[in-house]
């Protein structure tokens, strides 16, 4: 279902939860709502399933304005958090609730179920109830209630939240195929970047009840749109003076800008690992951490403290040790916009001076 | 010391409760099995038996539709300011402050015959105090708080995500209500109802006020009970109140094995 969202607006009391958010959705995405905790991710996902109405903007399916309907007749799955099963129900009940609203006849409720419990690999669970099952089979039941009367739009409300991390991997991939082969339009909500990205055809960022930025996650990652975007999306480090830094010289624009540097910008080594060593500058190794497939490196460059990452295959860098610092890219903004710099002394070709 | 403590216990739980139970019973049947038929097959024991009898059976139902309600109400309805939600709230408990006798008391001064809504209702046939609906409304002050404090504290336990859940897959309120609500509150339901019913059989003061305990006519089993010992009739007394203990007791262990058979489940 083609879901459009229009300068969607809403308070709770004093508290400005949502602020002029519009989006529109192609049939058959999977989206991502990621942004901090308190963000407003869960009260668009609510106002999008009528649980929520809207203090002003509008919410279209397929064209249609539905506002007015009820969750009951916006033809929608939604998978809480907790997951919400009916506890009083077996497996079974759960998931043919939803049919046995809309009165189906007996016979297809049951293929119907047999079906979803099939696709959610719960065969053999049809008649527990949801206090004898494990926390990744009630998400799954979960799912499968959700699925049963064939909604238009799936939503899912942080939907992996509750679950141990190894089950959690498990899950994700299995739910990426999963919507993938039902080809429904889907919305999830997270906190967890790693999540947003795996999952996700786009990521949609939200902070502070405002969108900052909907895109793919390679779109996100490269050029994000705002300071709170980049900072939330990877990993960083603020540098107030990116003057200071080797390439990033240039007058005017640096003057008032702070920069944001992602590890993964950063180069670090001993002279000889450098091609381009006029473009490095000298940098102490202040700390290593091992971070299980690499280490994490802290590095002081001048007055700045920069992080990255160094292979374990490349030689050991000791505590206090002189390195070679090669800065790609940075980030910069100033209070108007922001934009991306590369290091200027990198991209001169060496002939220039042969 | 702890001999010392669990005699005393002992002790106050057998001059509260054993011992007037003791004498009740042998009361009761101090003219023998004869004495007791007799006490209990007077005309007006039979019509103060089924006094009681009905205004239980229409206390409870009411009880339990409203107390549902507004348990309801008071836990979901969002509509409702909070301020007035907790205003409300905390009037449901105002039967367990007041005496009984003041909430009787309050009744007949406001449905009495020489007020004005007593007179509009006597005007169109319908007596309220001194009659069966003022009693039925004395005794409904009286158990009010109970349905609703038992079914409150389980509505706000379990939350609005079932209830939410449902409505996303197309359930409307009353098959929400029927199938995702009421099991989970069945039980609380159940406790209310065994409590309303224990508390209207002893009504007593509320009754006795709204009453006027008119001889076949408005008497319940209690207010018999305290007329036959003002005529020194203490055998009929002690009948009339055996049979009303004997069924409150028979109440509260049936509490007891529910109270075990949901554990169970």
């Amino acid at each position: 279902m083609h879901v459009e969202v229009r300068h969607l607006d809403k308070h709770f009391g004093q508290f400005h939860a949502v602020q002029d958010v519009s989006f529109s959705i192609a049939k058959g995405h999977l989206i991502g709502l990621l942004g901090p905790s308190g963000g407003g991710k869960t009260s668009i996902l609510r106002m999008l399933a009528g649980l929520e109405s809207p203090d002003s903007g509008e919410i279209i399916f397929h064209g249609k304005a539905v506002n007015h309907l009820p969750p009951q007749e916006r033809e929608i799955g939604f998978v809480f958090q907790n997951y919400a099963l009916f506890k009083h129900m077996t497996v079974f009940d759960n998931i043919a609730f939803g049919l046995k609203v809309k009165k189906t006849r007996k016979e297809a409720i049951r293929d119907r179920v047999s079906e979803l419990v099939e696709l959610t690999g719960l065969s053999g669970f049809e008649h527990r109830y949801p206090h004898q099952l494990s926390g990744g089979q009630r998400q799954r039941v979960a799912f499968a209630r959700a699925l049963a009367p064939e909604p238009q739009l799936l939503l899912l409300d942080e939907p992996f939240a509750a679950i141990d991390a190894k089950i959690r991997q498990e899950l994700r991939t299995w739910l990426r195929e999963l919507i993938e082969r039902v080809g429904i339009t889907s919305i999830f909500v997270t906190h967890d970047q790693d999540e947003a990205i795996e999952v996700a055809d786009e990521i949609m960022i939200i902070n502070g009840g405002r969108l900052e930025q909907k895109g793919t996650p390679w779109d996100i990652y490269k050029q994000p749109s705002t300071p709170f975007v980049a900072s939330f999306i990877g990993e960083s480090t603020i540098v107030d003076e990116i003057g200071q830094l080797k390439g990033f010289e240039q007058p005017g624009a640096a003057d008032y800008a702070r920069a944001l540097i992602r590890p993964e910008y950063i180069e670090i080594g001993l002279a000889h690992e450098f091609r381009l060593l006029s473009a490095t500058e000298k940098g102490t190794v202040k700390h290593m951490h091992f971070r299980g497939s690499q280490w994490m490196v802290e590095v002081e460059v001048g007055a700045n403290r920069l992080i990255t990452y160094r292979s374990l295959e490349k030689d050991t860098l000791e505590v206090g040790q002189e390195v070679h610092v090669l800065v790609h890219r940075a980030y910069l903004f100033n209070d108007q916009e922001s934009w991306i710099a590369e290091n200027a002394l990198k991209a001169d070709p060496l002939s220039v001076f042969i | 010391m702890r001999r010392l403590w669990i005699t005393l216990t002992w002790l106050v739980f057998s001059i509260l409760i054993l011992i007037p139970l003791v004498v009740l019973t042998t009361g009761a049947f101090d003219e023998g099995g004869a004495g007791f038929v007799q006490a209990l097959s007077r005309p007006e024991a039979l019509h103060a038996l089924m006094m009681t009898g009905l205004i239980v059976l229409v206390v409870t139902a009411l009880n339990g539709i409203f107390g549902i309600m507004m348990g309801i109400y008071l836990v979901r309805g969002t509509w409702l300011s909070r301020k007035l939600r907790q205003l409300f709230n905390s009037i449901v408990d105002l039967p367990y402050a007041v005496s009984p006798v003041i909430g009787g008391l309050m009744i007949v001064l406001l449905l009495g015959p020489d007020t004005v809504i007593g007179t509009f209702f006597e005007q169109i046939g319908f007596k309220v105090v001194y009659a069966f609906p003022g009693m039925v409304i004395a005794t409904l002050f009286v158990t009010f708080p109970l349905m609703v404090r038992e079914v409150m504290p389980v509505l706000q336990e379990i939350g609005t995500d079932q209830e939410e859940a449902a409505s996303t897959l197309g359930a409307y309120s009353w098959r929400t209500f029927w199938q995702v609500t009421w099991p989970s509150i069945r039980w609380a339901v159940i406790y209310g109802t065994i409590l309303t019913v224990a508390r209207s059989l002893g009504e007593f003061g509320a009754v006795l006020v709204v009453s006027g305990n008119i001889i076949n006519k408005t008497q319940t089993a209690t207010t018999l009970v305290y007329q036959d010992m003002e005529n020194f009739n203490v055998t009929a007394a002690n009948g009339v109140a055996l049979v009303l203990a004997v069924f409150s007791i028979g109440l509260l262990l049936l509490m007891e094995r529910a109270k075990k058979r949901k554990e169970v489940l």
